[in-house]
């Protein structure tokens, strides 16, 4: 029996990549989000490469009722049964700032709309007793800055919700990882100035499977971000809150 | 953002552009792309010149535009979207018994370049090119809309398509006819070869499926046209798995005296005695012997930041002995070519109006970009349309317009089904302006 995992956000860049390598291992998909027919031309992709069966299901995290179906398709599934969160959305912040309305969904497609969905998915996964949960935050969420605060502390949020999970998932056998990538070359941050070391969606794909199986908690992908990130999070907020980093 | 502004060059690094850049990963967005404002289409900017840069222009990147669409395991039919590598399509079927019919130089092209530039591999003599084994394509024309295209269906517009060099609109996936693949290596057999004759005469004689050779530019004299034959078979020895090789990326722009002339000398004497005299016969993965090169990632650094021209030519088999040791004598004189030297023996095969190949040889020499390399290479194109050949649209960075209807007879029925599809000259493109390919406008 392969295993299933449902993803979330299948649309993204990065989301296709990790379906890819999934299916390269012979998974079983279930591949969510908006645009179906994006996703069909992925999951046609996902059964040449291997994947043992790929389902198209839509997934729209400001809809809490496009979840129903999904979770009840999940329920008659057998195996081992997994969920990867890629979901998210990030307007400029200048757009943000003009038309503070742009707020609400940045932080349902960021944090509330997953987190809603891991809420209701968690005792089903209970129950069962195993599988994994991978949460795709972002090291925006690790500090606010003036040029993205809004997607960054929605991922905050989501950062947060992660760990509290993994606390109370982690009792009934279930993994709970969070992954923080730095930069990543996607349709998101496509012609974005100021980019550097950036990784490719493959690169975070391999990262996230070589950290599942190591059972990491919190992974940074590329792994420097860590070292990044410890540095701009010590840096005392009355100079910090100066900076334009 | 949909437009990144971003400067682009070829890989020979002595053309550059700029402009906006899409790069779209969903067939709706390309279409949204092209509904508004048409532009040409570029995949892996493995080509040498300017055949992919739209200088002041847009372009679309078709890398994200990778995805498998179908496949026949029984027929070895597959669809996939062009922006697909070709290494990736040799990664994920040999395995499975499958293998694209045509494997170009470099595993970094795309599905979509390969039929731009009806590009051809080491077994053009048996398999053709590329093109040949297009079983149809979708083709996005400048108004936005899709259709699918063969050699049945506007036979027309699919042959200007092959070796079209993107001018009759975006190729958006394509299906093609793969070849089986019966192993994971190849026995490849290295000889030395002594002179040109010695080499000609080893090209006719050979029975190999695929077949290279590489030549010693800088050998003047009895030497002259030296080299190693490469011909190489599927093994049939169980198949020893390898890891592959994780490529290398070069730091830096090497320094100009790097591929001086006493170097190269230096280096081919070497790698002529590397092969011992009696030949051998190694067992190489298909990865290491389809694409040699790959493995320095941006191996074209090695030039400096000067870069580098490529000089491709093919010509036909009569009077090509002739030519080819004119040529040779021309460039060993001159101690300008680089250890890149490509001999080959190509068949009939060609898909498309514009193609390239034509029976015969070609000749690909390396030269570092100096300021005698435009004169010389002027004089070996005089002498490939002297000799009845052509030039390589895929790598030529230093042709002269006057020469091309000459070397390609077809143009103007090229022409014709351009005009008609693309009357506004949306998909130009640098090569195109520069060789006026689309007329004298």
């Amino acid at each position: 029996m392969s295993d299933t995992w449902v993803i979330l956000g299948a649309t993204s860049a990065m989301a296709r990549a990790f379906a890819q390598a999934l299916a390269a291992e012979g998974a079983a998909l279930v591949l969510t989000g908006r645009d179906t027919a994006d996703m069909q031309a992925t999951a046609a992709d996902c059964e040449i490469r291997g994947a043992d069966g790929v389902k198209v299901m839509r997934f729209d995290a400001r809809a809490p009722e496009t979840f129903a179906p999904i979770l009840s398709d999940y329920e008659g599934r057998t195996g081992s049964l997994n969920v990867a969160v890629f979901v998210g959305s990030m307007p400029q912040q200048s757009q943000i700032d003009e038309d503070p309305g742009l707020l609400d969904g940045v932080i349902q497609d960021s944090f509330t709309g997953p987190a809603r969905f891991l809420q209701t998915i968690a005792p089903m996964m209970e129950a069962r007793g195993e599988g994994a949960i991978v949460g795709v935050g972002s090291v925006a969420g690790d500090r606010g800055r003036i040029g993205n605060y809004v997607y960054g502390s929605a991922k905050a949020g989501f950062h947060t919700y992660l760990s509290g999970l993994r606390n109370r998932m982690g009792r009934t056998g279930i993994h709970v990882m969070t992954v923080k990538p730095g930069f990543v070359d996607t349709a998101m941050t496509w012609g974005i100035e100021g980019m550097f070391l950036v990784a490719s969606p493959q690169d975070v794909a391999r990262d996230i499977l070589k950290g599942l199986k190591k059972q990491r908690n919190v992974l940074y992908t590329p792994w420097f971000w860590i070292i990044i990130m410890t540095i701009i999070r010590t840096i005392p907020e009355r100079i910090f809150k100066k900076l334009s980093v | 953002m949909t437009w990144k502004i971003d400067s682009a060059h070829g890989w020979g690094r002595v053309l550059a552009s700029e402009g906006r850049f899409a790069r779209p990963e969903r067939a709706s967005h390309l279409k949204s792309l092209m509904a508004e404002a048409p532009c040409p289409a570029v995949g892996g900017l493995r080509s040498y010149g300017d055949a992919a840069l739209n200088s002041g222009g847009d372009a679309i990147r078709m890398e994200r535009m990778n995805r498998l669409a179908s496949f026949d395991a029984e027929t070895g039919v597959l669809e996939a979207e062009a922006g697909i590598t070709i290494s990736e399509l040799l990664k994920v079927f040999a395995p499975r018994g499958w293998m694209p019919a045509v494997v170009p130089g470099t595993g970094f092209a795309t599905l979509g370049g390969c039929i731009a530039n009806d590009v051809h591999g080491k077994n053009h003599h048996e398999a053709g090119s590329f093109g040949q084994h297009v079983l149809s394509l979708r083709l996005i024309g400048p108004d936005g809309t899709a259709r699918t295209i063969s050699p049945k269906k506007s036979a027309r517009l699919f042959a200007a398509t092959i070796g079209g060099l993107g001018q009759t609109g975006i190729i958006e996936s394509a299906k093609i006819q793969m070849l089986p693949c019966p192993a994971l290596s190849m026995d490849v057999r290295e000889r030395r070869m002594d002179s040109l004759a010695e080499f000609l005469a080893a090209f006719e004689a050979s029975t190999a499926d695929f077949s290279v050779g590489w030549v010693d530019a800088t050998a003047l004299g009895t030497d002259l046209g030296r080299g190693v034959l490469e011909e190489a078979a599927f093994t049939e020895r169980a198949s020893p798995f390898y890891k592959q090789a994780k490529s290398k990326r070069i730091p830096m722009d090497a320094p100009g005296f790097a591929l001086s002339g006493p170097v190269v000398k230096l280096f081919n004497a070497g790698y002529f005695r590397r092969v011992p005299e009696a030949g051998r016969t190694r067992t190489r993965p298909l990865h290491d012997f389809f694409f040699p090169l790959d493995r320095l990632h941006d191996w074209n650094r090695l030039y400096g930041k000067r870069g580098f021209h490529q000089f491709q030519c093919v010509l036909p088999e009569a009077g090509a002995a002739m030519a080819l040791e004119r040529m040779l004598k021309e460039i060993a004189t001159s101690g300008l070519a680089s250890p890149l030297v490509v001999l080959k023996k190509m068949g009939p095969g060609r898909a498309g109006p514009l193609s390239f190949p034509m029976e015969g040889y070609t000749l690909a020499v390396d030269f570092p970009n100096r300021p005698r390399v435009p004169a010389l290479l002027n004089r070996l194109e005089e002498q490939t349309v002297a000799a009845g050949g052509r030039i390589y649209f895929a790598k030529d960075s230093l042709m002269r317009a006057e020469h091309v209807a000459q070397m390609y007879p077809e143009l103007d029925a090229w022409c014709e089904a351009v005009a008609k599809a693309d009357p506004e000259g949306a998909f130009e493109t640098d090569l195109v302006r520069r060789l006026k390919l689309r007329g004298q406008s």
